[in-house]
């Protein structure tokens, strides 16, 4: 059977919309009550920024924004785990898993990224092991000490191998 | 110009960036005085949050100067102070009109379930955000809001985000007077949700954190109880035996997927991501409200799913109300508490770190090393013109 369409007429229910009462918005007060939610093909867009680079955009919508970030467009392998990523809708594993999966191969382009541009990257730097120093030194102490333990007791491991 | 730069999960660092552009006729440049660094950044550092890009540059929490304005801006002029919602909103979509501004339609192409935020992923909008030394600011004619002449610039930057969420989710709580309040997570959300919730009328608000250090601040900050989650063998227990075993009005979560806890939600929700972060302290918002209470989320979970009871949400009768906050809303009645002397943003300002020196910034207050409850980043070329003197400085 065909779903009827009713184009706001529901003259047909009896007590259709007595009880409606604005304030009594599941949202409000977050949300001003205009009823535009059902004027929605009726307002402006604004004006539209151009697309100047690749951005992906979730199917769940017509179209891109009208504004947008520009900040790190796809690319390499990681890009392209992103586009298929965006074949599916925001409610699908389909999407989220694999953009995490992206960003982790990113951190490794990341990393050749620096090499190529001729930095190598401090990564204890950027992790704030200065904070640590300075305000944790035990925890510091501690992790270190754990790391030099395990790393030397898997060489001597492999070693008797 | 300086800006944050993010290389993966638990690694930043200060770098050179291209001096942001002007990329549609409503978009304004502003040169960042100060910003912070929020709870909600760390989801991004810890790498919960999908489609976070390396090289994109955080921060959703700042004030500055206007630096350079789109041929259609007209509501601001290259000069003025500026405080800017973390909410990237059109103010013209069917959301924005309805002062929902936390869930335009039209400034993030890559998920409709959250409006464009800045610095915050591509899956809220890719915008650079404001830990840097300029940001672009779109929409310029609706979000950014001037700072009034006599309000401290350390106030302004909490109005970006921490004071509005704070008020929101005790606005969201529906609390009637004499209600009994309790608030998961004693952060800055946490304890301004605390402090705002007496505004609204509370009998008595209790706070639930594991450190000791933020219990004590949010003690004496939001004139609250305060208690530590490891020494009550049971929180949700605790709550029942409180409130005459009839479990609190009203509930709300500043906490969020970083929750901390209960070892099955860490390892499935942190460590094996199995769920968008750890829902251990809306577990416990659930079980403790009372039946026909409100649970009231501002903590942020990842875009999958959580473990959460929700049969206990359909048989206790609960109200769940969540979103984040629309900043720009609000605004007009925080000014007003603020220079009423009722709400004071800037005694939760604990550390105020050189942008130079991000990376500790950030595992500092991620870590929650030397009582850390709020840092602010100040850009080497930030100068704060108060009637045209250069008043402040690196403490
Ligand atoms: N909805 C919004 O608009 C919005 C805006 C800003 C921040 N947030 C979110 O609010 C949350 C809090 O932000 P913040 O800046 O205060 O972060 P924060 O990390 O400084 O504070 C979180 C606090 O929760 C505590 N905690 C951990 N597990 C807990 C548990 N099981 N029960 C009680 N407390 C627990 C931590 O010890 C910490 O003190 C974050 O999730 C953030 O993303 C939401
Ligand atoms: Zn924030
Ligand atoms: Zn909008």
């Amino acid at each position: 059977m065909e779903n009827s369409v009713n184009e706001n007429d529901y003259s047909h229910i009896k007590g259709w919309g007595v009880d409606a009462d604005p304030t009594n918005e599941p949202t409000h007060p977050m949300k001003k009550y205009t009823g535009d939610d059902h004027n929605r093909i009726n307002w402006v867009r604004p004006e539209l920024q151009p697309v100047t680079v690749e951005v992906l955009h979730s199917n769940e919508r017509p179209n891109v924004t009208a504004v947008f970030g520009t900040v790190a467009p796809p690319s390499g392998l990681s890009g392209a785990i992103r586009r298929y990523a965006f074949k599916y809708s925001e409610s699908s594993y389909g999407h989220w898993l694999p953009l995490l999966l992206a960003d982790r191969v990113n951190v490794v382009e990341g990393i050749f990224d620096d090499f190529k541009r001729g930095h190598i990257p401090n990564i204890l730097a950027e992790k704030g092991w200065k904070a640590e120093l300075k305000h944790n030194p035990k925890g510091l102490a501690q992790k270190v000490f754990v790391t030099a333990f395990v790393t030397a007791a898997a060489i001597t491991w492999l070693r008797r191998k | 110009m300086l800006a944050m730069n993010y290389r993966g999960p638990f690694r930043v660092r200060a770098d050179q960036k291209p001096y942001p552009e002007i990329l549609h006729p409503n978009d304004a440049i502003v040169r960042v005085t100060r910003s912070c660094i929020c709870g909600s950044d760390l989801h991004l550092y810890h790498g919960l949050v999908p489609d976070t890009r390396v090289g994109t540059t955080f921060g959703h929490e700042f004030i500055g100067i206007v630096e350079e304005i789109g041929p259609s801006v007209t509501k601001l002029k290259v000069g003025d102070n500026v405080l800017v919602p973390f909410n990237i909103a059109c103010g013209q979509c069917a959301f924005c009109k309805q002062e929902l501004y936390g869930n335009c339609h039209e400034s993030n192409p890559q998920a409709t379930a959250v409006g464009g935020i800045f610095g915050y992923s591509h899956t809220a909008g890719g915008f650079d955000g404001g830990q840097a030394e300029y940001v672009r600011v779109p929409y310029a004619d609706v979000g950014p809001t001037i700072i009034p002449a006599d309000m401290d610039p350390d106030d302004a930057v909490l109005l970006t985000d921490v004071v509005p969420t704070g008020y929101q989710a005790a606005e969201m709580g529906g609390i009637k007077k004499g209600d009994t309040v309790v608030v998961f997570g004693a952060g800055p959300v946490g304890i301004m949700a605390a402090k705002c919730a007496w505004l609204f009328g509370a009998g008595r608000v209790i706070i639930i954190d594991h450190l000791e250090y933020r219990l004590e601040f949010a003690r004496n900050y939001a004139q609250c109880e305060a208690y530590n989650f490891r020494s009550l063998e049971d929180p949700v227990l605790f709550i029942k035996k409180t409130t005459d075993w009839f479990g609190a009005d009203v509930c709300i979560d500043a906490v969020g997927g970083d929750a901390a806890g209960s070892a099955m939600q860490t390892i499935t929700g942190r460590k094996m991501m199995l769920q968008a972060g750890s829902a251990t302290a809306l577990h416990w918002a659930i079980n403790s409200v009372k039946k026909g209470g409100i649970v009231s989320i501002v903590g942020v979970y990842g875009p999958t799913d959580n473990l959460v009871p929700i049969g206990n949400v359909v048989n206790k009768g609960i109200t769940i109300r969540a979103n984040q906050a629309s900043v720009k809303r609000l605004l007009p009645r925080l000014i007003e508490h603020i220079q009423a002397g009722r709400l004071d943003p800037k005694g939760i300002i604990t550390h105020r770190i050189p942008l130079e020196e991000v990376a500790d910034a950030y595992h500092i207050f991620s870590a929650k090393l030397d009582n850390c409850i709020k840092p602010i980043l100040i850009p080497p070329t930030a100068v704060f013109n108060k009637g045209g003197q250069t008043s402040w400085k690196i403490q």
